[in-house]
């Protein structure tokens, strides 16, 4: 099950950019996601954090069911090449191959090729600063 | 005109300048909201006379009386990837460099209670630590380490009772008795609800295995640190250094209560308990934090619990150099960044600390960077004169004034927390996490308003880095591990083996200590997978409560 959290606030939420935040795989390290999630809500989206420990079905059927247009992965713990096609095929499997992808973390340089190859449009590591994450949603999502 | 006092300097001599010149900033704060005073006097210092000296109630210029010139803190670096035979080889090789102690980190799947083979284990096996699913791969981790010759602190929490039973179970093997085991288990459960992460079971049976520990502990294994009550994981997800004191202290308070309420002698365990904090960029800030939470424990353990014998009164604790404090931009900065944190946990008198690498804002330390990390211990400890000194800036005004504020801001703290009914009861309403999450939020409003320099992130940058040599785990070793269960599976007595989960099981249901049985289970091969699955039968899972 996901514990969900409605983070937006009210108002047109027809219009907001919809973001779900998730963390995939066993790792606690959710300062980043927050942060980012909290960002993203300061910046006028709508967004859904997923909490931990959520496996790729977990994030796929949260993504299903709350009608998202973005999908933002964050992971420390160095499985995300493991991890992060099985997520894609579960978003695919639903339809969702619409979706914008973006990830964060502990994400070496020389993974990048593979992930953009995957379908992700941008990686942001430690040091990024939250606005440029914002605007990458915005330039990238529409929220038709 | 010589000022009279620190008011007539502020409003005279000081105030002539800043009107002319204003100051850098319009003010100077703590990692808080504490602001700055240009310069202290004392004035500012209220409580000289709880002041005391080293070795003697409340603690506040250490635990020891000789401190460093005693003996020098253990240097205890952090260290585990792979299989057990890897981290061998890398325990060996700290060893070998002058290392005092092990500190074993072990990998998620361990830590969460899934064997390598479990699909929840997918992708995360050996990846942050040591891979451990039964006593074939504790065995292989401690192979030519003699256990009464070290002593070993081990992160581990919601498995906690799984790994002590395993090292007590090699430990016989090697002929070690159990009563010459040292170490630690970090076994601090309530800090996970609130920020680690690597909770299992609801709060009720988690706070019974950890008193379990405190019991067989004080029985049979008297050298052991049954709990390392930890601010670190807070600290680093983003709490300030007076919220670090308070939800720390705070679930100490917890679990002295559940210890007593078990029916546990106050004298008989709380001189085993043992904390662990952070130590970030502030340096005379840090300092201040370490001497207040002894002064502030020492307290408590007294008025609050009566406790009789000094050494239950004492705050020891290992210091680890604050990992979220290192920048993946230029990573050789953090060098420094750490030596200044490792100095502060040294001036404020820590029993033990592991220096982070430079390179862990991009990954798993290199042999290079970890060997410069620990070599930086070595500098302070025999160049730079500063444990030659007990509490060496303990009188400094600025220094004793800010050890009085950072005690008193989580003296609040600790208030609001028994208002809401004691730091179990608080998580449970998401009040930890909303604190840390607010704190974490202004700290990064900060860096991006450029209120907060960060140097080579948003100031004195660089383009066009090279990407340092970096280390990569094997992705071979989840097989290797599943290779090696399999093994187990086949080769072990099946019928031990059910019959010790069996007993398990029912002591789970029971009120049973619990230690023996996961001991014998273990012995039986059993793995840490199959112990933790019957204790989720028995119990249940905790559910995360999210707070954004």
């Amino acid at each position: 099950m996901t514990a969900s959290s409605e983070t937006s606030t009210q108002g047109e939420a027809g219009q907001k950019i919809r973001v779900l935040i998730a963390k995939p795989g066993l790792d606690g390290h959710d300062r980043g996601a927050k942060i980012v999630a909290r960002a993203l809500r300061d910046g006028g989206c709508e967004v859904i954090y997923t909490g931990i420990r959520q496996t790729p079905q977990m994030i796929a059927e949260a993504a299903l069911q709350e009608d998202v247009d973005v999908v933002g992965l964050s992971i420390l713990s160095g499985a995300h090449l493991e991890l992060f096609p099985r997520i894609v095929e579960e978003l695919t499997s639903r339809g969702l191959d619409d979706v914008i992808l973006f990830c964060g973390g502990i994400i070496p340089e020389e993974d990048t090729e593979a992930l953009e190859a995957m379908g992700f449009s941008a990686i942001f590591r430690p040091g990024t600063n939250t606005q440029e994450i914002v605007s990458f949603v915005y330039d990238n999502a529409h929220s038709e | 005109m010589a000022s009279q006092s620190k008011q007539e300097w502020l409003e005279g001599t000081y105030r002539k300048v800043v009107d002319r010149n204003p100051e850098r900033a319009e003010s100077f704060r703590t990692t808080g909201e504490t602001v700055l005073d240009p310069v202290y006097s004392p004035e500012d210092v209220s409580s000289n006379e709880d002041l005391g000296f080293p070795g003697e109630y409340p603690f506040t210029r250490g635990v020891q009386p000789t401190m460093y010139r005693g003996r020098l803190w253990t240097m205890r670096q952090y260290a585990g990837f792979g299989t057990a035979e890897e981290s061998n080889e890398r325990y060996r090789y700290l060893l070998d460099q002058g290392q005092t102690g092990l500190s074993v980190a072990f990998d998620l799947p361990t830590q969460i209670g899934y064997d390598s083979d479990d699909p929840m284990a997918m992708g995360e096996v050996g990846k942050v630590g040591v891979a451990i699913d039964s006593i074939d791969d504790m065995r292989t981790l401690f192979k030519d380490i003699p256990l009464d010759r070290v002593t070993t602190s081990m992160t581990i929490n919601g498995t906690a009772a799984v790994l002590l039973a395993l090292y007590i179970a090699v430990g016989k093997e090697q002929g070690v008795p159990v009563e010459k085991l040292g170490g630690t288990v970090q076994n601090d459960i309530l800090k996970e609800y609130i920020t680690r992460g690597t909770w299992i079971y609801p709060p009720t049976p988690s706070m019974r295995l950890i008193t379990d520990v405190f019991r067989y502990c004080s029985e049979s294994v008297p050298r052991w640190n049954t709990i390392s009550i930890s601010g670190y994981h807070m600290r680093e997800a983003g709490c300030t250094a007076a919220q670090e004191i308070a939800f720390t202290l705070a679930n100490g308070i917890a679990y002295v209560d559940a210890a007593v309420a078990a029916g546990l002698d106050v004298d008989a365990f709380a001189g085993r308990l043992s904390f662990f904090f952070a130590c970030h960029n502030n340096l005379l800030e840090e300092v201040c934090k370490f001497r207040a939470a002894r002064r502030l424990w020492a307290t408590i353990m007294k008025e609050r619990f009566e406790a009789q014998n000094p050494r239950s009164m004492m705050l020891r604790f290992h210091t680890q150099t604050g990992g979220a404090t290192l920048t993946a931009q230029q990573p050789e900065n953090n060098i420094v960044r750490t030596t200044l944190q490792a100095l502060a946990a040294v001036l404020g008198g820590t029993q033990s600390l592991h220096t982070n690498s430079m390179d862990e804002a991009l990954s798993l330390p290199t042999e290079n960077a970890v060997q410069i990390a620990l070599r930086t211990q070595q500098v302070i400890a025999f160049e730079s004169g500063a444990g030659d000194v007990v509490d060496p800036l303990g009188g400094s005004w600025y220094i004793e004034s800010m050890t009085d504020r950072l005690e008193a801001e989580a003296r609040e703290y600790l208030k609001t927390i028994d208002d809401l009914g004691g730091a179990p009861s608080a998580l449970e309403q998401g009040f930890q996490q909303r604190e840390i999450q607010e704190a974490s939020y202004r700290y990064q409003r900060e860096i991006e308003d450029k209120n907060r320099i960060i140097v080579g992130v948003n100031d004195f940058t660089v383009t066009g880095e090279e990407p340092p040599e970096l280390l990569r785990v094997d992705p071979s070793i989840g097989d290797r591990q599943i290779e090696r269960l399999q093994n187990l599976r086949a080769e072990r007595d099946g019928g031990a083996a059910s019959a010790a989960i069996k007993a398990l099981e029912a002591g789970a249901r029971g009120t049973e200590n619990l230690i023996p049985l996961i001991v014998a289970a273990v012995e039986a091969r059993v793995t840490l997978g199959e112990i933790s699955h019957a204790l989720r039968g028995a119990w249940g899972e905790y559910r995360e409560i999210v707070v954004v």
